[in-house]
């Protein structure tokens, strides 16, 4: 049921109580990626009251929403005009809202091919640690005018200010898709995930569960049948991808400790303890693990990435090298100079 | 309102004697290269953006690291502004100097450090041209997405700066979506590493921050591209038009059918003449406006949209639709795009390159209005426009040696620029704010959004030394700019639409 509802003036005031006040706020939509980073005290300040998409034009390729519609809503709304969001968006809940998408910027299984949220997003409304509601970028493919906020704000947790709007690029859905199971092994996947990068290959996604690689061709009828064709295998139920994305293959439900290893496309096998599951054709690696977060996070480091615990928990995110904590510090005290926004929960010092 | 540097608008600089600042930096770094006499700083006086020069305090030409980080460090104890200069292709001045500011030329920086096909990125130092980026990547079958139309001379690291663009931009995007990684140097000499060699990177997006940030924030000192399999083959479609706004209707119907062009360009019919006159690119001159639209991919793909391209254009009306037959045709067709610059530059003695974006949809409205302002200022607009994405580029001609006519040029970008934010588009989509556009970033932005903007820059750079002036301009400047810009109480163009 779509709701068309302005709460800016209500969200504002919210702000501007805790600023004068000095009472930090934890920013929320639906919750549903509230497992990532530290817990936040404060005062809720609840999204979901602001929503509705604000325009959509297909023919433009921009679609804006306020920040508490539902995810669901806008994708359905998309796939009735045959767009969608291409980074394949996480839910990882039920009520999950755009607002929380792109703090969190998450992206899904296609994400190597399509690109993430960040680079989806075209501009933003927002309420800064001053009070103010600004707005940065637009709705409009190309804007270098001023820093780029919108881009930045993404995947902040919402440590910067509270996202109230966002413009994203859509795309249309190509014509033909198929999933494919190949039975290969994890190194020789990887190997030739690696070799098949370098070609013209309409893949859209690729995972290894340790058993079989499966891989999604998506493009027009001619490439996809051509691919499908060369790369063989057995067809796959296209509904396997929503079930990565939303972590409900059996793989999530290890009682285990559960990481995201991002790693350098190209990488080969990572050794652990523990059980993993390769996504993004090698960049991303859900391990399920009881080894020492120390650990891991060497291992992960040698090979250039980074590893997020990935249900809270102390220390959830890769920590930051010096001098580059010390810049993002000094970022969050210029733009949240009282300290409001969701303290502490991409790092506890700040 | 001139655009040189004002210290009383723009913001107080420390005074600096040029000698004492050269024994300082001599005495820190003592074998880099320093230019000083009026004539070595000459050639230095301007980027792409000839119409300002500025003599700057010192040109400093490094080849290591460590004599950039220790200059910066100098100036930044000696508190002397850098403005860092790669090619000196830019269009907006951003690398525009100062007088009383030392320029950091970063082109000797040129070298690739490595292409990696397994990982499909190459590192390479900030001053590698963009073109030399996708070359070295070509025998493996890869190449270098953003092609801006300087890119045989334009440097990686003025990409980064100016988060440059390319006639591919819908599909392939900007710098921002083709960068893994940028080192980066700080006034204070600090190093970090934004972004990672994998997708993402921990904490905050600096790398998105940074793309695009004009030289405030920070030095690029290496940057890690992405590179892409070389699509299979590229097919080009030239359509005519009897009228722009049927032009216009056709890139809406094919974006409608579902198809995202490599490249969509629109050519209005003085650039169409004007093109073909200089380079016989074989372009319809009676028609009112062209379609230039690539496809790319994999050979059966782009035959099957080329077939449903066709019956689009056909369909919105256009008067004759020609398939590029073979790659010299194919080269042709583009050639008469990409030298339209210069095409239209044999028109008159002098043109302005305009860089505004607006909604598709507002094309056939925002045309008729800068016809309009075009007989208003009594100066020829020829009109380029990447349709895909919407960035536009009127050309004004104008003779310099005319008295006046620079100034009306100036007065008609800035009318054009408006009427962008006015239907809700922007003042720039490549180019960069530079200098050029610092005051119609009053318009774009409220005083909240430019503290904002200030507060970012506080952050990085607390002295406000990197390029200062540039970008963002300050509140007080918006302040004098609105006062001279009073539309009787009215927004701007009130018979248009918005959006």
């Amino acid at each position: 049921m779509s709701v068309d509802r302005d709460a800016s003036a209500a969200l504002r005031a919210q702000v501007e109580q805790a600023l004068a006040e000095g009472t930090p706020l934890r920013i929320q939509g639906s919750g549903s990626k509230a497992m990532l980073g530290e817990a936040v005290s404060g005062q809720v300040l609840d999204t979901r009251e602001h929503r509705g998409i604000v325009s959509y034009d297909p023919t433009e390729l921009v679609l804006t929403a306020r920040a508490g519609t539902p995810l669901a809503e806008v994708e359905a709304v998309l796939a009735a005009a045959g767009q969608r969001l291409s980074f394949e968006p996480p839910h990882l809940g039920e009520g999950a809202t755009v607002g929380g998408m792109v703090a969190a910027g998450l992206s899904g299984p296609r994400r190597p091919w399509a690109g993430s949220v960040r680079d989806h997003v075209l501009g933003t409304r927002m309420i800064s640690g001053h009070g103010t509601l600004l707005r940065f970028g637009g709705e409009v493919m190309k804007n270098v005018a001023g820093y780029d906020l919108s881009r930045l704000l993404t995947g902040s947790f919402g440590c910067l200010g509270v996202l109230t709007e966002v413009s994203l690029k859509v795309l249309p859905v190509p014509r033909a898709c198929r999933s494919l199971r190949l039975p290969l092994g994890q190194a020789e996947a990887l190997a030739q995930l690696t070799a098949w990068g370098q070609q013209p290959l309409p893949i859209s996604a690729a995972c290894h569960d340790g058993q079989a690689l499966y891989l999604r061709l998506e493009g027009g009828e001619g490439s996809v049948a051509s691919g499908a064709d060369r790369l063989g295998g057995e067809p796959l139920e296209d509904g396997y991808w929503a079930d990565l994305r939303e972590q409900r293959l059996s793989f999530f439900a290890s009682p285990a400790a559960l990481w995201r290893l991002a790693l350098p496309s190209g990488s080969g096998e990572l050794d652990l303890p523990g059980q993993q599951l390769i996504d993004w054709g090698g960049g991303q690696r859900w391990l399920t693990s009881d080894a020492g977060a120390e650990d891991i996070r060497q291992a992960v480091t040698r090979l250039g990435g980074h590893a997020t615990r990935y249900r809270q928990g102390p220390a959830g995110f890769h920590p930051l090298p010096e001098p580059l904590q010390r810049y993002h510090r000094s970022l969050k005290q210029q733009l949240d100079p009282q300290g409001i926004f969701n303290p502490g929960r991409l790092y506890a010092e700040w | 309102m001139n655009l040189l540097y004002d210290a009383r608008i723009d913001g107080a600089l420390t005074h600096v004697d040029q000698a004492e600042v050269l024994q300082r930096l001599r005495a820190a770094v003592p074998d880099l290269d320093l230019l000083h006499s009026l004539e070595d700083l000459r050639p230095y006086e301007c980027d792409g953006l000839s119409a300002y020069r500025v003599v700057p305090l010192l040109v400093a030409l490094p080849v290591r690291l460590d004599q950039v980080q220790a200059l910066l460090r100098v100036c930044h104890a000696l508190r002397v502004p850098v403005v860092a200069r790669g090619a000196g292709t830019g269009l907006s001045g951003g690398a525009l100097p100062l007088e009383q500011g030392v320029l950091l030329v970063m082109a000797r920086f040129n070298r690739i450090l490595e292409v990696n096909p397994a990982g499909r990125f190459a590192r390479v130092q900030p001053g590698v041209r963009n073109l030399a980026i996708s070359q070295a990547a070509a025998p493996h079958g890869l190449y270098y997405a953003p092609d801006p139309s300087s890119q045989i001379a334009c440097s990686i690291g003025g990409n980064v700066a100016e988060n440059a663009g390319g006639v591919h931009c819908l599909k392939y995007g900007l710098t921002v979506h083709n960068l893994l990684k940028v080192e980066v140097m700080t006034i204070e000499g600090d190093c970090m590493t934004l972004g990672s060699d994998a997708l993402d990177a921990p904490g905050f997006d600096l790398l998105a921050l940074f793309t695009g940030s004009e030289g405030l924030l920070g030095i690029v000192t290496e940057v890690t591209v992405k590179l892409l399999p070389l699509p299979q083959v590229a097919r080009v479609l030239l359509a005519s038009f009897g009228t722009v706004e049927q032009a216009g209707r056709a890139v809406a119907d094919i974006i409608s059918a579902g198809i995202i062009p490599a490249g969509l360009e629109m050519m209005d019919n003085l650039s169409i003449r004007a093109a073909e006159d200089f380079i016989h690119a074989g372009y319809p001159v009676e028609a009112a406006a062209i379609l230039l639209c690539e496809l790319d991919g994999v050979e059966a793909d782009v035959h099957e949209d080329c077939q449903r391209v066709e019956a689009v254009l056909r369909a919105a009306g256009a008067t004759q639709v020609r398939l590029a037959r073979d790659a010299a045709e194919r080269a042709r067709f583009w050639a008469g795009r990409k030298n339209a610059f210069p095409a239209v530059g044999r028109l008159s003695p002098d043109y302005y390159c305009m860089d505004g974006t607006i909604p598709r949809r507002a094309l056939p409205g925002v045309l008729d209005a800068i016809a309009a302002l075009s007989r208003e200022h009594g100066l020829r607009v020829a009109n380029v426009f990447h349709a895909g994405d919407g960035n536009m580029h009127p050309l004004i001609l104008f003779d310099a040696n005319q008295p006046g006519e620079l100034a009306r040029a100036e007065a008609l970008g800035s009318r054009i620029l408006e009427l962008c934010v006015a239907v809700g588009g922007s003042i720039t989509g490549e180019h960069g704010v530079g200098r050029e556009k610092i005051n119609q970033m009053c318009v774009q932005f409220n005083g909240d959004e430019l503290t904002l903007f200030h507060a970012v820059k506080q952050a990085f750079d607390a002295h406000g030394l990197l390029n200062p002036g540039k970008n963002v301009p300050t509140l007080h400047r918006c302040a004098e700019f609105g006062a001279m810009h009073v539309h009787h109480g009215q927004l701007p163009f009130p018979d248009l639409e918005r959006f």
